[in-house]
């Protein structure tokens, strides 16, 4: 692996262990977010660019704010756990392990000859530009080639929020008081 | 609500927020209509966008951004995004192709641009029902405190100590 994505996996792997392992919400939040920024770096080293710009937007930007806004309304320390248990760590090594275990078979980081680039791939980067006449693959397979897909994914953030909004509510609309007019 | 008082000590804060904010806005605008051309499009747009306005919120006052964008409509946005998207697709079926085949659009084009744009059309769906939907999440967890009458203060005013207590 080249130094600086070796770099950039290690800076990753302290920042989630001292995530998993701190008290206070507020410094665990921000470090979430560098955890996002890193991950974003190493995406842009392995040339996937709208993946790196989705993940430091959304797990860098929204994510962080969202979560300072959940610590809004509850505690800034996390409650003292008495001890460790026994089974949830069990079954977070057994996890790990299965998925450590799955990562054998992938293939090597940047094999040309890999599974994923002979099929479909070459057809794709030979006709998205004649049959989409935009220059960007990327948007072409999201937005025409798999349109079902995205539109899935959208009504699924419309559910979320419609979800968010009813838990929530939020509004500021309350009965016999405008909205927002709090004075302070 | 007035900005709360201690960003109103943070002249520095102010100002680069006055100045930084339409810069974001504008990013957002850029990475929602080069999506076809560059790394982007709708989702990260509408991320932008909404990063640029909750900014705003956070230093400006939250009241001041809901005269800006209510959550009203907010809600309303959320679901003009989806039905947009949703209506590129008709629209396609009714010109006699398949549900979302743009290719059918070329006919409002020079030429055969249809498919881009469906795409561009397609975007800004995502693009208003992401923006509207993470900033009705936002609005969701401030007005809870708004709405239990404690005030946004404690994360409005400060966004280096939510939940309003010391460390």
């Amino acid at each position: 692996m080249p130094p600086v994505e070796l770099l950039l996996m290690l800076l990753l792997l302290a920042t989630v262990i001292v995530v998993a392992r701190l008290k206070d919400l507020f410094a665990a939040a921000m470090l979430t977010g560098i955890a996002s920024l890193i991950a974003a770096g190493l995406f842009v080293l392995m040339d996937a660019v709208d993946v790196a710009f989705t993940e430091a937007a959304v797990g860098a930007g929204i994510s962080t704010v969202l979560f300072l806004g959940a610590l809004s309304l509850t505690s800034r320390r996390e409650k003292q756990r008495e001890r460790p248990r026994a089974l949830p760590l069990l079954i977070v090594i057994v996890t790990g392990a299965a998925l450590i275990y799955g990562t054998w078979d992938l293939p090597a980081y940047g094999d040309a000859d890999a599974m994923i680039h002979q099929y479909l791939e070459p057809d794709l980067i030979a006709e998205t530009e004649r049959k989409i006449h935009i220059p960007n693959i990327v948007t072409a397979i999201l937005a025409s080639f798999r349109g079902y897909d995205t539109l899935g994914e959208v009504v699924v953030i419309l559910t979320a929020g419609v979800g968010v909004a009813l838990l929530l509510g939020g509004s500021g609309r309350r009965p016999g008081d405008a909205a927002g007019e709090e004075e302070r | 609500m007035k900005a709360p008082s201690r960003v109103r000590q943070m002249p520095v804060l102010r100002v680069v927020a006055r100045a930084m904010v339409p810069v974001i806005l504008l990013f957002g605008l850029y990475v929602q209509f080069h999506g076809d051309f560059g790394p982007g499009g709708g989702f990260q747009a509408g991320v932008i966008f909404t990063a640029g306005l909750i900014v705003f919120g956070l230093v400006f006052g939250i009241n001041v951004l809901q005269q800006v964008v209510s959550v009203t409509l907010t809600e309303r946005l959320m679901a003009t995004g989806v039905l947009l998207y949703g209506a590129v697709g008709l629209e396609a079926m009714i010109l006699g192709g398949d549900f979302l085949d743009y290719s059918t659009l070329d006919l409002f084009t020079f030429g055969e641009q249809g498919q881009h744009l469906g795409i561009i059309l397609i975007e800004v769906g995502v693009g208003i029902a992401v923006a509207a939907t993470t900033l009705r999440i936002f609005y969701a967890f401030v007005g809870y405190r708004l709405d239990s009458r404690k005030g946004a203060e404690a994360f409005a005013g400060d966004g280096s100590a939510p939940g309003g207590e010391s460390p």
